[in-house]
C-alpha cells in the first residue's frame, strides 16, 4: 500500500492509459470493453479521493516521474487547485460510465464499442494528465491526446454530420494547441526551463520583454479556443449537438473545464497577478469577452429548437461566468468560479443525461420530440427540471452557490452593474429552460405511440446528479471549502 | 397544563410546511380515486388550519417561537420565526384553504374541469409555500419560498392549456420570476454585502450600515423586486392570472399570491428598513405617489372592464396600493392599517370571486353586461357578492372598515393630506365599479328569455362562499384584537 500511495499522482494518468489499449483488444465483447472501462474510472476515482486525502494531509503532492528532479524530469503537482478538478474528471466519468452502456449501444455501432470505449479512456487519461501535471510542454502533449480522442469520440455520432462537427473541432483545437506550443516555446527561450514553477520563479526577471508578452497572448488565446470563450466558440455547440449522448455528457462536463484551469494556472500561478492583472489588465479584455460570452449565446440557446444545441450554447455562457470570475482578479471571484467549475459540471452533465434519456426512448432531442414527454418519462423530465434550475441558479440548488458567490465577488470589487447583469442573464437561462418545461409538462403528446420511462440503467445515473446538485446546494462546505483553499493558493501574495 | 395548545409553537412550526407538503404527494398519489382524493384535501386544509392555531397561544402571549433548519452558507439559513404578521397571514390562508378547498370541490367538478388532481396537488404546494414565507425568519428563506409560490402556481395558471391560458401563464411567470430575480435578488445579495445580515428585525437592520441614498435604492429594489404586490407598471400579471380556474383566482390571486406579495412589502419596510429609517430615504415618497396612482389608476381601469373577474383582477391591483401605501407611509397606524386590510380584503375578496365562480358554473356567464337581473334567480350567490363588496369598500358594519380608518388615520398624522384624499377618492371609484354588478344584478330585469334556467351553483360552491360573506362582517368586531396583536411588530 505504501508504494500505490506513493505513486498515486503517476497511478492517476497511468492507469486509464493503460487500460485504453485493453479494451481496445476486446473490440469484439462490447460488454467486456464497457465493464472494463467503467472499473478503470471507478478505479481513477478512488486514486483521486486517495489523492485528496494526501493533499489535505500534506498541502502539496510533488511527484518526480521516473525519480528525474524537476528542472530536467517531469514533476507532477496535486495541490488544492488540481485536486478540485482531478475530482470533477473522475466522478463524471464514474457516474457517466454505468448510463454509457445502453446509450453508446444504442447511438454508436456496434462494431466500434471496443475503439468507443478505448478513446474515452484515453480522453479521461489526456484530462487527467492535464490538470497533474507540473510541466508547461507535458499540459500541451496531453491537450493533443485529449483531443484528438475526442475529436474520433465525436465522429462516431449517429447523424453524418458528426463527422464535420469533429473536423470542425480538430481544426479549431489544432490552432489552439499550436498557440499554446508556441507560447510555451517563447517561455522556454526567455527561461529555459518548462517546469511551471520554476517558470513562475524566472519570469519577473524578464516580464519586460515583448517574447515573454507575446508568448501570455499566444497562450491564452490558444487556451481560450479551447475552453470555447466567445467569440473562439464555435466549435463548441455543433461537436455538442452531433456528439453521442454520453461523449456530449462527459465533454461538456470536463474538456472545456480543464482548459479553464489551464488558464487560471497561466494566469496566476505562472505569469502572476502582476504581470496578468497590473501590467497588462487582462481584466479588461476577458471581462467584456466574459459579459458578451454571457448574453449573445444564452440569446441564441432561447431561439434553438434542438435542445442539445440549446444547451451547448448555454455551455459557452456557463463558461462566460467563470471566466468573469477569473476577471475580478480576487479570491472570492476565483473561487466562484472554481465554485462553478464544479457545480456547472455536475448541472450540465445531469441535463445531457437527462437528454441521452430523451434520445434513447424518443430517438432525438427536439422540442417537437418532447411535446408531452412529461406523461411519458416523468422521472427524466423532473431530473431535467431539477437540474435546469441548477442552471438558472435557484435557491437549494447548486447553481445558486456558484451565483451567490459571482455576486459577492462583484460587489467586492465594486462592480454593482455587473452583479445586476448576472442576476438579470440568469432569466435568461430560465427562458430557455422553461420552453423545455412548458412543451414536456404542458401539452399532451402528439403521437398516441407508448413511450416508456427511460430503463433504470439511464436513469440512476440521472438522478445520481440530480440530487448531487440538490445536496451541494444544501450542503454547500465540501466544494466551498475546496474553491476557497484553491482560490487562496493560486491568489497567494495577492489576498 | 391546559389542552391548549395540543403541542409546542416549535414543533408545529415544520408541521406547517410538512402537513401541505406530504398533503400534495397523497393527492397526487389518490389521482383514481376523486372522492377520496378530495376528502383527504379538506382533511388535511382542517389540520393545517388546526396546527397554525397551535402557534397562535405563544405569539399571542409576545413569544416569537424560531427554528433553524438548514445552515447553506455561513450566515445564510433556512430559519423560521413567528411574529403577529406572519401569524396572521398564516392564519388567514390557512382557513381560508379549507373553505376554498370546498368550494373548488364543487366548482371542478361542477365545471367538469381536467386534471383534477394535478390542480388540487398545486394547490396544495402553493399553501406549502405560502406558510414558509408567512413563518420565514430572514429574507433569503422568504425568497425560497416566493418563489416556489411562483412555480407552483404557474400550472394552475396554465391549467385549460389553450393557447389563451398558456400565453397568461407565461406573462404571469416572466413577471413575477424576472422582478424577483432581476430586482429582488439583486437587494437581497445587497443587503447581506452591505448589512451583513439578512434577519428580519424589530427596528429594521439597515442603519447604520447603508447610506441614505443605496437604502433609497435597495428600496426600489426591493418593492418592484416584489411583483407579487402587482405595482404598477409591473401589475399585468395579475389580470392575466384570471384564465385560472376561478378557485385559484379566488384563493391565490385574492388572497395567498398578491397577499404574500403586499406581506413581503409589510415585511421588508418594517423589519429589514424600520420605519425610521425609512422616513427617511428619498424614495420612500416617490414609491407613496406610485402607490397613489397604481391605486386610482387601477380603479379607473376597472370601471372600463365588463369582464367580472377583470374588473376584480384590477380592483386587487388597486386594493394591493393600499397596503403598500401604508407601509410606505412609514407610519404605525398606516402600517397596522396594511396589516390589517390584509386580513379584510382577503375575506371580502375571496367572496367577490367565490360569486363570480358560482355565475360562471350556474349560468356560463363571465361578463356583467350579460347579468342582468341574475340575483333573482340567485339571491344568495348576489347577497353575498353584496356583501364582499361592501367589505371592500370599507363600509360598516364591515371589517374593511378598520383597516381603511387606520391607514386614513395614519397619512392624516404623518401630514400626507394628500394621501387622506387619495384614500377617500378611491372608496368612492371602489363604490362604482364594486356595486354595479349588484345592482344590475337585482334591479335590473332579466333579458328576454336568457335567464331561464338559471338557478343557484351547487351547494358546495355557495356554501362556502355564504361563510366568507359572513366572515367579512364578523370582522368588523375583530378589530380590537387585530390591533392589539399588530402592536406587537412595534414593541407595544
Amino acid at each position: 500500500m505504501g508504494l500505490v500511495q506513493l505513486h498515486l499522482p503517476a497511478f492517476q494518468v497511468i492507469v486509464p492509459m493503460l487500460a485504453a489499449p485493453l479494451v481496445m483488444l476486446m473490440a469484439r465483447s462490447p460488454r467486456a470493453a464497457w465493464a472494463t472501462a467503467t472499473l478503470t474510472s471507478w478505479l481513477t476515482l478512488a486514486i483521486s479521493l486517495l489523492l485528496l486525502i494526501r493533499v489535505r494531509a500534506e498541502g502539496v503532492v510533488a511527484y518526480h516521474m521516473g525519480g528525474w528532479l524537476p528542472p530536467v524530469g517531469i514533476e507532477y503537482r496535486v495541490d488544492s487547485v488540481n485536486i478540485l478538478v482531478l475530482l470533477v474528471i473522475c466522478f463524471i466519468s464514474a457516474v457517466v460510465m454505468p448510463f454509457a452502456r445502453l446509450s453508446v449501444a444504442s447511438e454508436v455501432r456496434e462494431d466500434k464499442h471496443g475503439y468507443f470505449y478505448a478513446a474515452f479512456l484515453l480522453a479521461n487519461c489526456g484530462l487527467l494528465g492535464i490538470a497533474i501535471t507540473g510541466d508547461a510542454f507535458n499540459i500541451f502533449v496531453f491537450f493533443e491526446i485529449a483531443a484528438l480522442a475526442s475529436y474520433s469520440l465525436i465522429a462516431t455520432g449517429r447523424e453524418r454530420q458528426a463527422v464535420m462537427a469533429s473536423y470542425q473541432y480538430l481544426m479549431m483545437g489544432t490552432i489552439g494547441t499550436t498557440f499554446l506550443l508556441i507560447g510555451i516555446g517563447f517561455l522556454y527561450i526567455m527561461t529555459g526551463t518548462l517546469n511551471l514553477l520554476d517558470l513562475a520563479e524566472r519570469l519577473p526577471a524578464v516580464n519586460d520583454t515583448r517574447t515573454v508578452r507575446a508568448a501570455l497572448a499566444f497562450i491564452v488565446v490558444g487556451i481560450s479556443l479551447k475552453l470555447a470563450l466567445f467569440p473562439l466558440h464555435l466549435w463548441l455547440p455543433n461537436a455538442y449537438a452531433y456528439a453521442p449522448s454520453m461523449v456530449t455528457v462527459f465533454l461538456s462536463a470536463t474538456a472545456t473545464k480543464v482548459a479553464i484551469y489551464v488558464l487560471m494556472r497561466f494566469i496566476f500561478g505562472v505569469f502572476g497577478h502582476e504581470l496578468s492583472f497590473n501590467v497588462l489588465e487582462m481584466n479588461l479584455l476577458l471581462m467584456p469577452l466574459a459579459m458578451l460570452g454571457i448574453l449573445i449565446p444564452s440569446i441564441v440557446a432561447i431561439f434553438h429548437t434542438n435542445i442539445k444545441r440549446m444547451l451547448a450554447y448555454s455551455s459557452v455562457a456557463q463558461v462566460g461566468y467563470i471566466i468573469l470570475g477569473i476577471s475580478f482578479a480576487s479570491t472570492l471571484g476565483l473561487m466562484a468560479s472554481l465554485l462553478h467549475l464544479f457545480n456547472h459540471a455536475i448541472t450540465k452533465a445531469a441535463l445531457f443525461m437527462a437528454l441521452g434519456c430523451i434520445a434513447y426512448r424518443l430517438g432525438g432531442v427536439s422540442l417537437i420530440h418532447m411535446t408531452g414527454a412529461g406523461q411519458r418519462m416523468p422521472w427524466t423530465m423532473t431530473a431535467f427540471v431539477i437540474a435546469g434550475l441548477s442552471l438558472i441558479g435557484v435557491p437549494l440548488t447548486a447553481g445558486f452557490v456558484t451565483k451567490w458567490h459571482l455576486i459577492l465577488a462583484a460587489l467586492d470589487g465594486g462592480l454593482w452593474p455587473i452583479a445586476v447583469f448576472v442576476l438579470g442573464t440568469s432569466v435568461l437561462a430560465l427562458l430557455y429552460i422553461w420552453r423545455v418545461v412548458e412543451v414536456a409538462f404542458f401539452r399532451a403528446p402528439l403521437r398516441r405511440i407508448r413511450v416508456r420511462e427511460a430503463p433504470l440503467s439511464l436513469l440512476l445515473p440521472t438522478w445520481f446528479l440530480t440530487l448531487s446538485c440538490l445536496y451541494f446546494g444544501i450542503e454547500t462546505s465540501l466544494p466551498v471549502g475546496l474553491a476557497e483553499r484553491a482560490a487562496e493558493a493560486l491568489m497567494g501574495d495577492y489576498r | 397544563m391546559s389542552p391548549f395548545p395540543f403541542m409546542e409553537a416549535t414543533v408545529a412550526i415544520p408541521l406547517t410546511l410538512v402537513i401541505p407538503a406530504l398533503g400534495a404527494v397523497l393527492i397526487a398519489l389518490n389521482g383514481r380515486h376523486p372522492n377520496l382524493r378530495d376528502g383527504l384535501m379538506v382533511a388535511i386544509a382542517a389540520l393545517l388550519f388546526a396546527t397554525v392555531l397551535q402557534i397562535l397561544p405563544a405569539v399571542l402571549s409576545g413569544g416569537r417561537p424560531a427554528i433553524t433548519l438548514i445552515e447553506l452558507l455561513p450566515g445564510l439559513s433556512m430559519a423560521f420565526e413567528v411574529e403577529p404578521l406572519g401569524m396572521i397571514f398564516a392564519l388567514v390562508a390557512s382557513s381560508l384553504w379549507i373553505i376554498t378547498s370546498l368550494y373548488a370541490i364543487g366548482y371542478m367538478r361542477g365545471a367538469n374541469e381536467s386534471k383534477q388532481t394535478r390542480f388540487h396537488a398545486c394547490f396544495a404546494v402553493a399553501l406549502f409555500s405560502v406558510m414558509g414565507i408567512a413563518f420565514a425568519e430572514n429574507m433569503f428563506t422568504l425568497f425560497i419560498f416566493y418563489e416556489v409560490l411562483t412555480l407552483s402556481t404557474y400550472p394552475l395558471v396554465a391549467h385549460k392549456g389553450n393557447r389563451e391560458a398558456q400565453q397568461g401563464a407565461r406573462t404571469y411567470l416572466v413577471l413575477l420570476l424576472g422582478t424577483s430575480i432581476g430586482f429582488q435578488l439583486v437587494a437581497i445579495v445587497a443587503t447581506w454585502w452591505l448589512a451583513g445580515s439578512l434577519s428580519f428585525t424589530e427596528g429594521g437592520i439597515m442603519e447604520g450600515h447603508v447610506s441614505h441614498a443605496l437604502g433609497g435604492l435597495l428600496l426600489l429594489l426591493y418593492i418592484y423586486g416584489i411583483g407579487k404586490a402587482a405595482l404598477m407598471p409591473f401589475h399585468r400579471w395579475l389580470p392575466a392570472a384570471m384564465v385560472a380556474p376561478t378557485p385559484v383566482s379566488a384563493l391565490l390571486h385574492a388572497v395567498a399570491v398578491v397577499k404574500a406579495g403586499v406581506f413581503t412589502v409589510l415585511k421588508v419596510s418594517t423589519y429589514i428598513f424600520g420605519q425610521d429609517y425609512l422616513r427617511e430615504l428619498w424614495s420612500a415618497d416617490l414609491l407613496m405617489y406610485i402607490a397613489a396612482f397604481s391605486l386610482l389608476s387601477a380603479s379607473l381601469v376597472a370601471l372600463q372592464k365588463d369582464n367580472l373577474k377583470a374588473r376584480l383582477a384590477y380592483s386587487t391591483v388597486s386594493q394591493l396600493s393600499y397596503i403598500t401605501l401604508g407601509a410606505m407611509l412609514a407610519h404605525e397606524l398606516a402600517a397596522i392599517g396594511g396589516s390589517m386590510h390584509i386580513v379584510m380584503h382577503a375575506f371580502g375578496k375571496i367572496t367577490l370571486f367565490f360569486c363570480a365562480g358560482a355565475i360562471y358554473v350556474a349560468s356560463k356567464k363571465t361578463n356583467i353586461s350579460e347579468m342582468d337581473g341574475i340575483g333573482r334567480r340567485m339571491p344568495f350567490t348576489m347577497g353575498a357578492y353584496l356583501l364582499g363588496a361592501l367589505a371592500v369598500i370599507g363600509v360598516p358594519p364591515m371589517g374593511g372598515l378598520w383597516s381603511k380608518w387606520h391607514l386614513v388615520l395614519g397619512a392624516a398624522d404623518s401630514g400626507q393630506l394628500l394621501m387622506v384624499l387619495v384614500i377617500m377618492l378611491s372608496t368612492l371609484l371602489n363604490i362604482a365599479y364594486l356595486l354595479r354588478p349588484a345592482v344590475r344584478a337585482f334591479l335590473m330585469p332579466p333579458k328576454e328569455g336568457e335567464s331561464r334556467g338559471i338557478r343557484e351553483a351547487p351547494l358546495l360552491c355557495v356554501v362556502p362562499l355564504c361563510i366568507t360573506a359572513l366572515g367579512c362582517m364578523a370582522l368588523f368586531l375583530a378589530a380590537d384584537p387585530l390591533r392589539a396583536m399588530l402592536g406587537g411588530i412595534f414593541g407595544n
